[in-house]
């Protein structure tokens, strides 16, 4: 047997024998999708489900790219096997908008050059979006606190809590 | 290099019974994941040895905290978002709400669980000083049945601990009888957020009135990220207790602090800078003790 053969006969055998069949609502649609349990949300998310906004950045939950929001609680998607994703509730950054309409905080962050190359941007958005959610008047410490697990290395991080503190005041007049 | 996904098996009982049914199986087969902050990380570095997983993520028995008049009973499937937001743990216990919050950002805050930061034994995790000083209690779970053993008891060496293979931590006792006490905890990182420790301590400690002015009539200090394991100074604190706090013995407590630990080079530190540090901080917290006029 060849060593292209080899590699081929395991390739096969591992495409379907321990995959489990991963039922999920993804930004308010239900989703079916069958992967290995220890796979990484982040690539069910980006290549299952062609949900490409989560980003990898770091791969370890230093940098927050991936970020997403489970149940409605702030995680990193690089750190959650699929399995412990089974019948929740995602919500990513293409969920934000309601069709062409974007939300107040994203509107915000355009408005505020709180995007640059964008990689973090998904991320930041949902910390905020988490954060805006749980406080509705943060203090300038609240916003910091609550994008400490994201990391930008384009903008800096002025605009971007220059972004938040915009959409929590226009949250606030609505 | 990278893991593939396809080499691991991961399954979810659902509940305590069913994982302790599993683990006493097969013992030292399964390698249980709760919010998968560490585990998953050396998984993705292609350094995870387990190949068999079992999630406690959010098992209900794991994940409440249960408050009587003498204890709190933190399940250890508790994340940390789950500690600062407790009104007790901030009221009686901030040392641990401070080492919640000084943990990760807010996205690891919801997934890492008090009982994976124990089992990941990490010299340095921050929560661990603190229940070093308020003299936590872990309660153990097997097939076997429940044990109780002081947390002082339970980490033995660099990643060594009391754990049997077919054991989980269920739950973390904190005594609820240091409401009346200075609590003290400080934490020295290359940054505020996100950052593992250089150093940190965690501190408590009241006054007497005596005859000759007032003294320390008890003291706990336990520090992080300078030894295998973290520490508690109990000779320190030995000394300290009966003392008024003046220079000689906030001296002396200097360096005996520096004799009871042994930090090392790594890539956050220098054993040098980590002894001096942990001896300014010994001193500031007898300094603010003394200040902060806490008596009996």
């Amino acid at each position: 047997m060849s060593h292209s053969t080899e590699n081929r006969g395991k390739d096969r055998s591992k495409d379907d024998r321990g995959k489990c069949v991963l039922s999920l609502t993804v930004n308010g649609k239900p989703e079916t999708v069958r992967v290995y349990p220890m796979e990484r949300l982040l690539d069910v998310l980006r290549q299952e489900l062609g949900l490409t906004g989560a980003k990898e950045g770091c791969g370890e939950g230093e940098c927050g790219s991936c970020s997403v929001l489970m149940d409605g609680e702030l995680v990193n998607s690089c750190l959650i096997p699929a399995l412990q994703a089974a019948g929740t509730n995602l919500t990513t950054i293409e969920g934000l908008a309601e069709g062409p309409q974007l939300s107040t905080l994203q509107a915000a962050f355009l408005e505020c050059g709180g995007a640059q190359c964008g990689i973090c941007t998904p991320g930041m958005i949902l910390a905020s979006w988490h954060l805006l959610n749980k406080t509705t008047e943060p203090t300038l410490e609240d916003i910091r606190e609550g994008l400490s697990g994201n990391l930008c290395r384009c903008t800096g991080y002025m605009q971007i809590v220059e972004a938040v503190v915009q959409a929590a005041r226009r949250r606030a007049s609505a | 290099m990278r893991s593939d996904p396809a080499d691991y098996e991961l399954i979810a009982p659902g509940n305590l019974q069913a994982v302790v049914s599993l683990l006493a199986d097969e013992p030292g087969k399964w390698l249980p994941i709760a919010g998968g902050t560490d585990v998953m990380v050396l998984c993705a570095a292609g350094k995870l040895p387990a190949r068999n997983l079992v999630s406690i993520w959010n098992l209900p028995e794991l994940r409440g905290i249960e408050i009587s008049p003498e204890e709190l009973r933190i399940g250890a499937g508790c994340t940390y978002t789950d500690l600062r937001e407790h009104e007790i743990i901030a009221g009686e216990f901030p040392l641990l709400a401070s080492a919640a919050r000084w943990t990760g950002g807010i996205a690891n805050q919801n997934r890492g669980t008090l009982g994976g930061n124990i089992v990941n034994a990490s010299p340095a995790a921050d929560s661990l000083p603190a229940l070093l000083v308020y003299e936590a209690e872990l309660i153990l779970v097997s097939g076997r049945g429940e044990r109780r053993m002081p947390y002082l008891d339970f980490h033995t060496g660099y990643k060594k601990m009391k754990l049997a293979p077919d054991e989980l931590i269920r739950a973390i006792c904190l005594g609820r009888r240091f409401s009346n006490y200075f609590h003290y905890a400080r934490k020295v990182g290359a940054r505020e957020a996100q950052a593992l420790s250089k150093v940190c301590v965690a501190a408590l400690g009241r006054l007497r009135g005596g005859v000759t002015g007032v003294v320390i009539d008890d003291v706990r200090i336990a520090l992080g990220s300078v030894a295998e394991v973290p520490l508690r100074l109990t000779e320190v604190e030995r000394i300290a207790k009966g003392k008024p706090v003046e220079p000689e013995l906030v001296q002396l407590t200097r360096k005996m602090t520096a004799a009871a630990i042994q930090p090392i080079d790594d890539i956050r530190s220098t054993a040098r800078y980590r002894s001096a540090v942990a001896g300014n901080l010994v001193a500031e917290f007898l300094q603010q003790l003394r200040a902060s006029g806490k008596t009996v």
